[in-house]
């Protein structure tokens, strides 16, 4: 039994991950953990106005105040205006979104940092902080993002207009669409800004090494901010390094720049170290949020069911900085028809600057509102045509080889169906109430969510591994491990690869200076990229074992394979080696046993944005979600019954990983469905805490139950696909279409609160 | 102003020269430099800063460190060792129930305080006794199952 057969000995059971134990022990040191002996503490002003001009700022107070070491503005950052980076190893044209590192001019969002003041300690900063005197000339802003399109809106930056960007896609005449349906449904779709509110804020220590090197170790997703740190110094890339010791949760809000450029800034001008946490608090206003969308769908169907037209126009708000704004629309453009094989389409989005606070990543990158809207959408129309909406689905359903509405060929494993129709079995026959005030409902949700970053990104990442004499394995990457299983994974392939255990390789990984670069830990990427860099690095050892081996008894290669610490010769056993012999055999022999590895991701150029045809992503990941809920229609609470996932993992490499990746996902998904959401009063958020910025409890989610299916069809290791994002997107639809089926009326926005399905039952 | 407590830490006498209206998150966090207790709100809405004061298990940030002095704290890593893991730590790795971990110090925490009072739970039960600590990676499915294994093993040991 090997790897050799795709008969894993690791891959693909259910393993404790290597990286919890430390974590159980109270071991593992987070980047708000680190201290350095003479660090200073850093602390941001932030705008307590969301729109306004900044007309002075006097520091010298706080300056004065002793124990305070520096009170940096705008001024004294020698590239205060930059642009937002995907930190990735190539340069990428186009849709560069400025950000400010300190507000300059004009303060743009309430709580945009203004000032940073560096002091021993924490309570001198805080002490220093209300030193600080800004006049500011208060600007009325603009917070709808319809309202910011209107000639003559107020402008949130310097450009002439508030609209970011847009996109289209056409697919067929529309119109022609919508002349053969028998039944046309139209909705519109509100979705908020939500948080990612990760237990860990954001947080990081910096230092000046002796050798003049400017080091932060932060909790971020890429350590490739080190070109963005650089950039706002004006030093060269390589005086810069970036550490991301585990990270306590990212969810994509760790992608952008959070504390690393004032960390940097501090060291640069003080030459000391410091550290800077963020609140809860901070962390709830100021750091980027998923956008929210305004979405109108309209969708043409026959009677038999077939989805002849479907015109979908996104307005989405960026808030106040550009950041990523155009990826994530662009996303949401490609997949806002779902799964599903549309005749016409027409999609139209924009996404336009505001005065709330800017929006970025988060898990799903877009996928999650568009999936809101398309699976809302599915069972509105099945219902329109009194047909079963797992049926309906069954009938639109992309299989393999089919055409997106952009054109491009989805010629990998597609399993949407066999998901949805899984799911609906584990649903199993609806529940009959007993009582009169409790209605049951039953709601499914399949979604596409792409894995790997968009082709034209070019996307690499590189992985070193080795093996040393005692036959103890090492992996050098420069991942981030965000908590789902990044470094863990790839401990799981080198070790199946080169037959030993995973207690038997450590992982080194999260340094810009000691580990090859690996890029983002976002987009779902990392199995994919990472994963397939640390195998080819690992098979490359394994093949010149196997050489070595086979040079040596004389006994061909495919004879031979590595299991369980050794070499076995399966036509004569009597001749396995213990692996450690066969190492020290190759090292004796100059034979090398490391190999750095490259893996390069499909790479296309730009779509065409005129018609919206083309490839964006290498492949995505198909999986349904589906609940039974119970609704109390005098509190409207609704309770889950029974909740149930099914994905095409491609081939799962930690089993009891990805099961966990589904159900984090799935409650994640949940959230949005049922509770969260930022609130604002013209741009001053009014929910900064976890007292009123309510996320799931242990007490507000059910038991989940998740299958998998195992096509083997991905472009990851073996044939994996990716989970991170995919399991997260069809939760909160699924959600509201239970609901809604129980209490027969629509709920169009999110969150569907107790408070909203009162009101919905009540219309 | 500082004034001097002394509290057991895991076992060890600790003096520390705490403000006032420190917390005792802030005093094991930053005086007594055990990082193992997590910070994820200062606010005791999240749980992630629970330890054991006086064998109950506390949200640290609620506490004000002068209310500590005299008593013995137990954090995650008092609870087992790499040699010696305590079961509810063993279930938590063989279970799953770990992630990112910023929750887990606090969690099993919780999980063996609630396991203390109540050794054979419902699953309901376990949800009710850990809804004080937030996670935002696991969904809570493994943790649950995580505490029920425990509960299990302890039972069985028992027997
Ligand atoms: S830090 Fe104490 S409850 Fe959150
Ligand atoms: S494991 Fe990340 S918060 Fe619980």
């Amino acid at each position: 039994m090997s790897y050799k057969d795709k008969k894993f000995r690791i891959v693909g059971k259910p393993m404790p991950r290597h990286d919890a134990w430390e974590k159980v022990l109270g071991n593992t040191s987070y980047a708000g953990d680190h201290e350095i002996p003479g660090m200073l503490h850093v602390k941001a002003l932030r705008s307590a106005h969301a729109a306004a001009r900044l007309i002075a700022i006097d520091t010298s107070a706080a300056e004065a105040l002793e124990g305070v070491e520096a009170v940096l503005t705008a001024k004294d950052v020698p590239h205060n205006e930059t642009v937002t980076k995907f930190g990735q190893t190539h340069t990428v044209g186009g849709f560069e979104g400025l950000y400010r590192v300190l507000a300059d001019k004009k303060v743009r969002f309430y709580g945009e940092a203004v000032a940073i003041v560096a002091a021993e300690t924490p309570e001198i900063c805080d002490e220093a902080l209300k030193l600080i005197k800004v006049e500011y000339e208060k600007l009325e802003g603009v917070y709808d993002p319809a309202e910011a399109l209107k000639p003559g809106a107020y402008l949130v930056g310097e450009d002439e207009s508030n609209l970011v960007c847009q996109y289209k896609i056409r697919k067929g005449d529309v119109t022609d669409g919508f002349s053969r349906a028998d039944v046309i449904v139209e909705n519109t779709f509100t979705v908020p800004q939500v948080d990612h509110a990760y237990m860990e804020t954001e947080c990081g220590t910096a230092w000046m090494g002796e050798d003049g090197i400017i080091t932060i170790r932060a909790s971020t997703q890429v350590i490739e901010h080190f070109r963005g740190i650089a950039e706002v110094l004006g030093l060269p890339q390589n005086k810069v390094r970036v550490i991301a010791p585990m990270v306590g949760g990212g969810f994509g809000g760790k992608e952008d720049i959070t504390v690393e450029t004032y960390l940097a800034l501090v060291v640069y001008k003080t030459g000391r170290p410091c550290s800077m946490v963020w609140t809860r608090e901070e962390s709830l206003i100021c750091h980027g949020k998923r956008h929210a969308y305004k979405m109108h769908y309209k969708t043409g169907v026959t009677k038999d069911g077939k989805l002849v037209a479907q015109q979908v126009d996104i307005l989405s708000d960026a808030g106040a900085y550009v950041y990523l704004s155009p990826w994530i629309l662009l996303y949401s453009t490609v997949k806002a028809v779902g799964p599903y094989d549309v005749e016409t389409v027409k999609v139209d989005s924009r996404t336009v600057l505001t005065n709330n606070t800017f929006a970025s990543a988060n898990r799903g990158f877009g996928g999650a509102q568009v999936c809101f809207g398309y699976e809302r959408q599915m069972d509105e129309a099945a219902r329109a045509i009194g047909m079963d909406p797992l049926e309906f689905r069954r009938r639109n359903y992309l299989h393999q080889g089919d055409a997106m509405a952009t054109g491009r060929i989805l010629e990998n494993a597609v399993e949407t169906e066999a998901t949805g129709i899984k799911v609906m079995e584990m649903l199993g026959e609806k529940t009959v109430s007993d009582k009169p005030n409790i209605v049951i409902g039953q709601g499914m949700a399949s979604s596409m969510m792409s894995y790997g970053r968009m082709t034209f990104l070019h996307d690499t990442s590189r992985s070193y591994v080795s093996i040393e004499l005692d036959g103890s394995v090492v992996v050098r990457c420069g991942v981030q491990d965000i908590g789902c299983g990044q470094t863990s994974s790839l401990a799981s392939i080198a070790a199946e690869v080169l037959g030993v255990d995973m207690e038997d390789v450590t992982v080194f990984f999260g340094d810009t200076s000691l580990t090859p670069l690996a890029g983002t830990t976002t987009a779902t990427r990392m199995l994919y990229m990472s994963g397939n860099a640390t195998l080819k690095a690992a098979k490359a050892i394994r093949d010149n074992l196997l050489d070595k081996a086979s040079k040596h008894l004389a006994v061909p290669v495919a004879e031979l394979d590595l299991v369980n610490h050794q070499l076995v010769v399966e036509s004569a056993p009597e001749r396995n080696m213990e692996l450690e012999q066969l190492v020290k055999l190759c090292a004796s022999d100059g034979v090398e046993l490391f190999n750095l590895a490259q893996f390069n991701a499909p790479a296309r150029e730009f779509m065409d944005f005129t018609s919206g045809q083309g490839q964006v992503f290498a492949d995505f990941t198909f999986g349904s979600h589906a609940i039974e809920v119970a609704v109390d229609t005098d509190t409207g609470r609704a309770e889950i019954l029974k909740y149930v996932a099914c994905y095409d993992a491609g081939q799962a490499v930690n089993k009891l990983s990805a099961e966990g990746q589904i159900e984090g996902g799935a409650v994640y998904g949940l959230g949005y469905g049922a509770m969260e959401g930022i609130q604002y009063d013209r741009g001053k958020t009014l929910n900064p805490d976890f007292a009123t910025y309510l996320i799931p409890t242990s007490m507000d989610v059910p038991e989940i139950e998740t299958d998998m299916i195992e096509s083997g069809g991905g472009l990851g290791p073996f044939g994996a696909k990716g989970l991170g994002e995919p399991s997260s997107v069809p939760s909160a639809p699924a959600f509201v279409n239970a609901v809604c089926d129980a209490i027969g009326k629509s709920i169009n926005d999110l969150p569907a609160t107790p408070e909203a399905i009162l009101k919905a039952l009540e219309s | 102003m500082s004034i001097n407590i002394t509290i057991t830490l895991n076992g060890k006498k600790k003096t520390l020269a705490v403000a006032p209206t420190q917390s005792l998150l802030s005093a094991l966090r930053n005086n007594a430099k055990a990082k193992e207790v997590k910070d994820g709100c200062s606010d005791g809405d999240c749980g992630a800063c629970t330890v054991l004061m006086d064998g109950k298990a506390v949200n640290s940030c609620l506490v004000l460190a002068p209310a500590a002095d005299g008593s013995e704290i137990v954090t995650v890593k008092g609870l087992g060792t790499a040699e010696a893991p305590s079961a509810v730590q063993e279930s938590f790795v063989n279970s799953g129930a770990i992630q990112c971990g910023y929750c887990t110090a606090g969690m099993v925490i919780s999980a063996t305080a609630f396991l203390n009072e109540n050794p054979d739970p419902t699953r309901t039960e376990i949800r009710e006794g850990l809804s004080g600590n937030l996670c935002r990676c696991t969904g809570y499915q493994k943790i649950i199952d995580a505490v029920a294994n425990a509960a299990k093993k302890n039972h069985s040991q028992g027997e």
